[in-house]
């Protein structure tokens, strides 16, 4: 029994070594621990030893099977940790290669500008209310203090379809249709596309803009400056300040042309500034009486002011695009270039 | 509005230099957009005398001269090829590395052996002509006066040394349209007194009433009309002052009486005329609207045909002049004209305007008279005309003229107060502070108390209300005064998108997601455009614009189709490899031509893509991604209807049973004719139409307690059946199916010629309890039954 034992002992320590995976290595281990293995058959034996031996003897078998036990796991073990790592360099892969995916498209740079300025303005109290492209002569001009052959009519070339029909030349046309329909208090921001006879490298026969209105009791010139100076640090950076100068538009009085420090040179003068420090962005002022009392709303009760700006403009500035003829070519390699 | 510095000197003490004068009036509302120095070409080139003067030894064309340039050098030696210069001349001398008209630069060198250090110029070389310094054009050298300082700078002789301010005047401001309205402003930025304009001038014992008679029929679009007859008149040159003022705005001299008219147009902005009083029939003259087809020929030999739109001087048989826009060539000055009339009227600007425009003829007058002259202006400016004819001495001046005057020229006045003012601003200007700016700027202010009694200068129509006053106080006060506050009286609101316009963000995201990126293309396009897709009669329904740029851009588009084509080939044609592209904008549908109320503005996504893997599957994947997003569901049906795609690959889309768009493959014929070799898809979809039905609403359904069955059929079917049928025919037939999805389709000979198996995998989605597998082969069952019922299908 004893010599049996060494001879199984032996022969495991033997064949161990020569399992090369885990399934040679179990075949090996069913040899002498399965159901009907060699251990197992001498444990099975047991009852045929006389009584008195039985507890030194099955002490032997039992020790030789928890060697065998632990012999067969640690090889297990070290099987285990052989396959995998014959996998993982089987598998292994060049992660620097290209990704598959569907890409992501992009967004206008007018609409991401677009976008921003709602975002500004929104968290103000401004909503948005988009006018018609094709106005009425009214709408465009006569109700915003500009009667037919006014002057003022010569700062925009515009395209007419009728007499009375004609493309907005300016989306300051939605003024006139919010106050129409709404009364004070009102914050409101009219975008869109408006068209003007006029084309070469700084200007489009259709860009856009985008209008602000205010109208409400005790709002003030000082208000305006405040307001275009929070978006003109959100828009640009927070150093960016704002010039007010005396300007003229029909609907607006007093007017302002405005300002902001040129964001490229931080003011002290560059090629895009042509070395003033200032870039001229909006138009603002305001609104003229006649323009509130056109709309219904009474100018001895209310003051409001308007300011609009062209979204190309801003875009050019924010973005460095040199010409506007780019924003409407939809050449992909410069559309992929804005992302929201 | 161009200003020389000499000019407005005449009126105002200017102590600071153009530069500073340029920020000033910068600052108070005019834009100089260009300050030019006149001279700034000449450089280095001073007066000299000519010393001595001998032949040069090796050419019989060329003299050695010795020159005396005062502090320049007194014996400088330049050899000259002029034959009009003797010794004692005195004349402009370029020193050797000067600078002369034209970029021309001076360098000492030799002249057939002989040293030469300078040049000696003539009137062309200084770019200057008599009108600048008499003799000026000689074919020469300029002679100057032999008193001249030696070492002078020339530009300070022949009038070179001064500067043009360029400025930008607001359409408000046409009182600014003018010298003496410049220098207004001028005298209230620097604060410094206005001289006033010279209108002294003696009368002769004459009378302008007896001589004619003058009528105005129109007043409302002649609001006043001044006559003054002169007579005895001496027509020759202006003086030299007359003539370089002149000159310095670009106008050239013609004689005094015309001159004079130039002048006081460059001066007080008013526009004046002067008819030739022998060539005026019956000593008549009337304002008048033209007569229907009456006929004139304006001083440039161009005749027009008038209606009464048109506003006309007449005399006592005909139209002498088109009003405010030029004299007829009928009565215009010549070198004999011995008496004239002269006219100093206001014109309705509007009609001005529409004379101009409608009949083509321009002037410097209509331009001015567009703008708009004030009524007080024209009483002033006769005046200044007598003056100048009276300084110049060339004709004797009636003692009375004719002033007819419809229009207000009575000051407006303005009754405001101090806090009104400050409180549009939101600063406090002081009372002082804002009497003080009113009155430099020749308002005339009572203030009681806090009230402000504010008379506006006669010139200034623009001013209207109180408004107009707290303008003219803060652009002189200073807009950096302006201190931002934020909306410190407004009503709180709530701003942001409304849902209509987040869903179309919504849109936009979702089309980003599939690598598609957002153009923005021109609104109006070509009726070429049209017919490219062959659909040429759409473009008679467009909207087509009256004045545009092009015939490229002549029609409101009723389809994004065209330019996304035309952006697609644009990046093919530069090499760019793929794109998907969309873009939403409106086209235009009018309801009736031409235009008689607002036309729909139908908001559209227009998509287009091509590139390699690009199929029409892919690209309607983009519309599945669309209506996942936005909530619907489309269905596609084949059509043949689309002119402009590939009538096998090409579908409308559905929704709801209403068609909302289309998609497909350009017809290749199409895109042989562009040169284009990849296929090239393209897709329109109304989504104003979309976003009635969009359902962006999130409700939460429970997730199903029991396991989803699948099962995959194949179907037999004829080759014209269509996937969207079968689906249609499952889903109606087992309430539990609840996706259907196609995924193989096979054609060959197990299935038989002109046949296809239509693979299906189905999914039944479990209510309230299991599904056993009986149960799905009992759904099963049912669904093929109905497929062969209905469709003629079978299982392969």
């Amino acid at each position: 029994m004893q010599e049996k034992l060494e001879a199984i002992r032996r022969e495991i320590e033997a064949g161990i070594g020569h399992a090369n995976s885990r399934k040679e290595l179990f075949e090996l281990k069913m040899k002498y621990l399965g159901k009907t293995g060699e251990i197992t058959a001498l444990l099975k034996g047991m009852r045929d030893i006389p009584a008195e031996e039985r507890p030194a003897m099955g002490k032997l078998v039992n020790d030789v099977r928890s060697w065998a036990e632990e012999l067969f796991a640690a090889r297990e073990e070290e099987l285990k940790a052989k396959e995998l790592s014959e996998k993982y360099a089987s598998e292994k892969i060049d992660v620097t290669m290209p990704a598959r995916f569907v890409g992501a498209g992009s967004v206008h740079p007018v609409t991401l500008v677009r976008r921003e300025l709602i975002d500004i303005f929104a968290g103000m109290g401004f909503d948005v209310f988009e006018g018609p492209e094709i106005e009425k002569d009214y709408y465009n001009f006569q109700a915003l203090n500009i009667p037919a052959d006014h002057p003022a009519r010569d700062m925009q070339d515009t395209f007419f379809i009728t007499g009375e029909y004609l493309l907005r030349s300016q989306t300051s046309s939605g003024q006139i249709r919010v106050m129409e329909n709404k009364k004070p208090p009102i914050k409101v921001l009219s975008p869109g596309r408006v068209y003007r006879s006029d084309s070469d490298a700084t200007h489009s026969p259709m860009f856009h803009q985008m209008e602000g209105l205010v109208v409400d009791k005790g709002i003030t010139l000082n208000d305006l400056k405040g307001l275009l100076d929070e978006f003109a640090r959100r828009m640009f950076n927070s150093e960016t300040k704002t010039r007010l100068r005396p300007s003229y538009f029909p609907f607006t009085e007093p007017s302002v042309e405005v300002d902001l420090s040129c964001s490229n040179c931080g003011g002290k003068g560059c090629r895009i500034c042509k070395g003033t420090g200032w870039i001229e962005v909006l138009g603002a002022g305001m609104v003229n009486r006649r323009v509130l009392e056109n709309c219904g709303v009474d100018p001895d009760v209310y003051t409001g002011f308007a300011f609009g700006m062209g979204l190309e403009r801003i875009a050019m500035i924010k973005y460095g695009i040199n010409d506007i003829r780019l924003m409407f070519e939809g050449d992909v390699r410069f559309l992929k270039q804005f992302k929201d | 509005m161009k200003a020389p510095l000499s000019w407005l000197k005449d009126y105002v003490d200017i102590d600071v230099s153009a530069q500073e004068l340029k920020d000033k009036l910068f600052s108070c509302g005019f834009e100089v957009e260009e300050l030019v120095y006149v001279g700034q070409e000449i450089d280095r080139c001073v007066v000299g005398k000519i010393t001595s003067i001998e032949k040069h030894p090796d050419a019989d064309k060329l003299k050695i001269c010795k020159l005396d340039c005062g502090s320049w050098g007194s014996d400088i030696q330049i050899v000259t090829g002029a034959d009009n210069v003797r010794a004692g001349d005195v004349v402009p001398v370029a020193l050797e590395n000067s600078s002369l008209h034209g970029g021309i630069k001076i360098k000492k060198g030799k002249l057939r052996g002989v040293e030469s250090y300078g040049m000696l110029c003539s009137g062309e070389e200084l770019g200057i002509t008599d009108d600048w310094y008499e003799g000026a054009e000689v074919n020469g050298i300029l002679q100057l006066d032999k008193t001249t300082p030696l070492g002078t700078d020339i530009k300070e002789v022949v009038g070179l040394d001064d500067y043009i301010f360029d400025i930008a005047v607001t359409s408000n401001r046409p009182d600014c349209q003018s010298i003496y309205g410049i220098a207004r402003e001028v005298a209230a930025v620097l604060r410094k007194p206005l001289r006033p304009v010279d209108l002294s001038y003696k009368e002769d014992n004459f009378s302008t009433t007896e001589r004619v008679n003058v009528t105005v029929e129109a007043p409302d679009l002649c609001p006043r009309y001044i006559a003054h007859y002169v007579r005895d008149l001496k027509i020759e040159k202006s003086p030299q002052w007359m003539r370089r003022r002149l000159a310095l705005s670009g106008i050239r001299g013609i004689n005094n009486v015309v001159d004079i008219t130039n002048f006081v147009l460059l001066e007080l902005g008013q526009p004046m005329h002067a008819f030739d009083l022998a060539r005026v029939a019956l000593n008549r003259i009337n304002v008048r609207r033209a007569e229907d087809g009456e006929k004139i020929t304006t001083l440039d030999e161009k005749e027009f045909t008038l209606s009464p739109e048109n506003l006309v001087i007449a005399d006592g048989s005909k139209p002498v002049a088109l009003a405010g826009v030029m004299g007829g060539l009928n009565s215009g000055i010549t070198e004999e004209t011995g008496e004239v009339l002269f006219e100093s009227a206001k014109f309705e600007r509007a009609n001005i305007r529409h004379t101009s425009r409608g009949l083509g003829q321009k002037s410097d007058s209509s331009a001015r008279f567009e703008k708009g002259v004030d009524a007080y202006t024209t009483g002033i400016a006769i005046s200044r005309a007598l003056h100048l004819i009276e300084q110049l001495q060339c004709g004797k001046i009636a003692r009375d003229r004719w002033d007819i005057c419809a229009a207000k020229v009575e000051p407006t006045v303005v009754k405001t107060s101090v806090s009104q003012i400050n409180a549009l601003l939101g600063i406090e200007v002081p009372k002082a502070e804002i009497k003080d700016i009113l009155t430099r700027l020749n308002f005339n202010v009572a203030a009681k108390g806090d009230l402000l009694t504010v008379t506006a200068p006669a010139y200034r129509e623009d001013i209207e209300g109180y408004p107009d006053i707290a303008e003219e106080v803060i652009r002189e006060y200073g807009y950096d005064h302006i201190e931002g506050t934020f909306l410190k009286n407004a009503q709180a609101t709530q701003g942001g998108l409304s849902a209509a316009q987040k869903a179309e963000e919504r849109a936009k995201r979702a089309l980003r997601m599939q690598n598609y990126s957002e153009i923005i293309t021109y609104s109006f396009i070509s009726p070429k455009d049209y017919e490219l897709l062959r659909i040429g009669d759409e473009a008679k329904k467009a909207i087509k614009i009256k004045n545009p740029i092009g015939e490229d851009m002549s029609i409101m588009r009723t389809t994004l189709a065209p330019s996304m084509l035309d952006t697609l080939v644009r990046n093919i044609r530069r090499g760019n490899k793929a794109a998907r592209l969309y873009e939403l904008a409106n086209v235009f549908i009018a309801k009736s031509l031409p235009l008689a109320e607002l036309p729909e503005e139908r908001k559209t996504i227009g998509l287009g893509a091509y590139g390699e893997g690009e199929d029409f599957f892919s690209f309607k994947g983009a519309f599945e991604a669309l209506a996942l997003d936005l909530g619907v569901r489309f269905d596609y049906a084949p059509t043949i209807e689309i002119p402009f795609l590939h009538p096998g690959k090409s579908a409308k889309v559905l929704l709801g049973g209403e068609e909302v768009g289309y998609l497909g493959e350009l017809a290749p014929d199409i895109a042989e004719g562009l040169a284009i070799e990849v296929p090239v898809f393209l897709g329109e979809l109304n989504y104003a139409a979309l976003a009635e039905k969009l359902n962006t609403a999130i409700h939460y359904a429970p997730l199903p307690k029991f396991p989803e069955v699948e099962r995959d059929l194949a179907l037999v079917a004829n080759e014209e059946m269509t996937c969207a049928e079968v689906e249609r025919v499952i889903a109606e037939s087992c309430k539990f199916v609840t996706s259907v999805r196609l995924f193989d389709v096979y054609r060959g000979a197990q299935v038989g010629e002109g046949k296809k198996s239509m693979a299906f995998s189905l999914t039944f989605t479990p209510h309230e309890k299991a599904i056993a597998p009986e149960d799905a082969d009992g759904y099963v069952k049912r669904i093929l039954k109905a497929l062969h019922e209905k469709l003629g299908l079978e299982l392969r």
